[in-house]
């Protein structure tokens, strides 16, 4: 038996290069070689376009470490990162446990089909709605005005808040999604005899339901808080002068100062702090898992 | 003998036929990148000006002189025509991005004030390597609706009464000459950087948020969440005769911004003729005049196209006067290292806002 198996995994490699090369040959393509490019780039001192002269440094990597500016950012995202994964968690996990055990048939359908819609959208037509419903005088304060009996005065536009909510909205879906999958593949059973061996609610919640489901709630956490940490779009249009972070740097050093070889760092010491988190948290999600 | 000789033929004639319609080809298109709403994307101005030479308009934009930079290194080849502000014109020709104008193309360029056409910001070495178009101001705009009578001084800025209510554009370079001037120093020789930043910091916890684009701004007075901010001269005016908004442009006492822009052409433009024309197009007076009619504008270099305006239009009396043009400081190019410091500044600013 066992013979057999190890004879299966060994000819399995031939036959599955075929099938396997479209999608290497792509990511190389189109995900290696910038990258590597990327990683060249961090290490100039100046983008070798025009004719200029340019020569190796690690005064890219230094000016992070040399200026407080970046690290006090970089905290600052990282803390939006948690924030955010946080408001997904609690707002997507209730809603993932309700489309994969209370509701059935169509009511699921549709419910989902609510969960998923933002993801057909635009990402910038969904933040300037949001623009448009957050600012003073906007959707939000007219309609609460309109049905509150006191005057109340509703400005989120262009602070934390707002940042927070657009970023949540854009994100919501995918905790949805990886919970509802877990949620999903538990059995009913478990949690009808937990229940019929005297665990309370609560009880089952915590030591069957949560526990089961661990795989998905981290899946979603990590899909969320790797792209929240470097996010610039929702930050710029609804942070206002509050809206700078560690994504908004990145993206002012290849647009607005043409400082690839800096933005080129700062992205990799980006991506290596979140490896770093990562690879921390492993044992312990491990155990969770 | 008659095989090779054929074969040279056909080869001659597709060699030629081919190069011939490449050039036509090219020839139809003139591709011109400046700021979006800025006078050259004006559809009955692109239309007029098809219909007198036959080349076909095709319009990019930039919302920042180094995205416009950033454009023509990564796109050589694309561009006929670029808008460059006079300042960042050295760094375009020391970059090689710029090629020099032959200006004797150009039947408008002799009417174009001397002291904008001689500028050593935009000839060098004898050769012309950016065609003045307009010139405006970084001045303050205010919305009409919170002021009784227009305020004179920059400090209103500083008004705790305008607290949240104040935009300024998120430009680092912008932001420290305004603070220059705000400090009453030289924007061209800032000897105080202490003071410029001293008085940024302050103003600081004023502002709503920062525009980047004159849509921006626009729609942050239309849903009137701001009561005043710095703004430009071209911009303001577009916005109260185009936009019907309730704009009015401030020169404060202490001074203002003054730039001054002009069209480039690109090295590599596949049609010069065509970019030529297009540049005499926009410094003739007829443009300019229903620019600023129908749509609002800066200045023009041009002297013909300013005295062809009504003797009280705004840019003919307020701008041309001799007492603004006593407040105002024309903008120099900022060196690399300039910038740089300057954006660290500008950074930390808004860093610590938090």
């Amino acid at each position: 038996m066992a013979d057999q198996l190890a004879i299966g995994s060994r000819r399995g490699l031939k036959p599955a290069l075929p099938l396997l090369l479209p999608a290497y040959l792509w990511l190389t393509v189109a995900i290696f070689l910038p990258l590597s490019a990327m990683v060249f780039f961090s290490f100039m001192t100046d983008l070798p376009l025009a004719g200029k002269e340019w020569a190796f440094t690690l005064g890219n990597y230094a000016a992070f470490f040399s200026q407080s500016l970046y690290s006090t950012l970089l905290f600052a995202s990282l803390r939006l990162g948690l924030e955010v994964t946080l408001w997904c968690i609690v707002i997507g996990y209730p809603a993932a446990y309700v489309l994969a055990k209370v509701l059935k048939g169509r009511s699921r359908e549709a419910i989902f089909l609510l969960v998923i819609l933002p993801f057909w959208s635009n990402g910038l037509v969904r933040i300037f709605s949001w623009a448009m419903v957050l600012r003073e005088g906007g959707i939000l304060d007219t309609a609460l005005n309109a049905v509150l009996p006191f005057k109340i005065n509703i400005d989120l536009m262009y602070s934390y808040p707002a940042v927070i909510i657009g970023l949540v909205h854009s994100y919501v879906p995918y905790m949805v999604l990886t919970c509802y999958l877990t949620l999903q593949a538990i059995d009913d059973s478990l949690i009808e005899a937990g229940r019929s061996l005297g665990a309370s609610r609560r009880q089952v919640l915590w030591r069957v339901i949560i526990p089961l489901s661990m795989p998905g709630l981290i899946a979603g956490a990590a899909l969320i808080f790797v792209p929240v940490v470097g996010s610039f779009m929702e930050p710029r249009i609804l942070g206002g002068r509050t809206g700078t972070f560690y994504g908004t740097v990145i993206e002012d050093q290849f647009v607005a100062v043409f400082n690839w070889p800096l933005g080129a760092a700062l992205s990799f010491i980006l991506l290596a702090v979140v490896l770093i988190i990562l690879a921390l948290a492993a044992p312990v999600l491990r155990r969770a898992a | 003998m008659r095989m090779p000789r054929l074969t040279a033929f056909l080869t001659a004639t597709a060699v030629f036929v081919s190069a011939f319609t490449f050039a036509a080809q090219a020839a139809e298109e003139v591709h011109v990148l400046n700021w979006k709403g800025y006078g050259a994307d004006e559809p009955w101005a692109v239309a007029n000006f098809e219909k007198a030479t036959g080349f076909k308009v095709v319009n990019d934009f930039f919302n920042s002189e180094q995205e416009m930079l950033t454009k023509i290194r990564t796109n050589p080849g694309l561009y006929d025509v670029v808008m460059i502000n006079a300042a960042f014109n050295d760094q375009a020709m020391a970059g090689k991005l710029i090629q020099p104008i032959d200006v004797s193309k150009l039947s408008n360029y002799a009417d174009i004030a001397k002291d904008k056409a001689g500028s050593p910001m935009l000839n060098h070495d004898g050769k012309v390597y950016g065609v003045p178009w307009v010139w405006g101001l970084t001045a303050l705009a205010i919305n009409d609706k919170s002021f009784d009578k227009p305020p004179t001084s920059i400090a209103e800025m500083w008004d705790p009464a305008h607290k949240g209510r104040v935009i300024i554009r998120d430009d680092a370079v912008e932001a420290v000459q305004f603070g220059a001037i705000a400090s009453g120093q030289n924007i061209n020789d800032i000897k105080d950087m202490e003071a410029v930043k001293a008085k940024l910091t302050s103003l600081m916890p004023q502002i709503k948020t920062f525009w980047s684009s004159e849509n921006d701004w626009n729609q942050m007075l239309a849903s009137n969440q701001i009561d005043i901010g710095t703004y430009w001269s071209g911009s303001a005016d577009r916005a109260k005769t185009h936009f019907k908004l309730p704009v009015s442009l401030v020169i404060p006492q202490e001074g203002a911004v003054a730039w001054l822009d002009a069209f480039s052409i690109p090295v590599g433009s596949k049609n010069v003729a065509g970019a030529e024309a297009f540049i005499n197009y926009m410094i003739d007076p007829k443009f300019y005049v229903e620019w600023v009619t129908k749509v609002g504008a800066p200045v023009s270099a041009n002297t013909k196209a300013v005295d062809a305006l009504p003797e009280d239009a705004f840019n003919r009396k307020v701008m041309g006067s001799p007492e603004v043009a006593k407040r105002i400081q024309f903008q120099a190019p900022v060196t690399d290292e300039q910038r740089e410091k300057y954006l660290a500044l500008w950074q930390e600013l808004k860093v610590n806002v938090k």
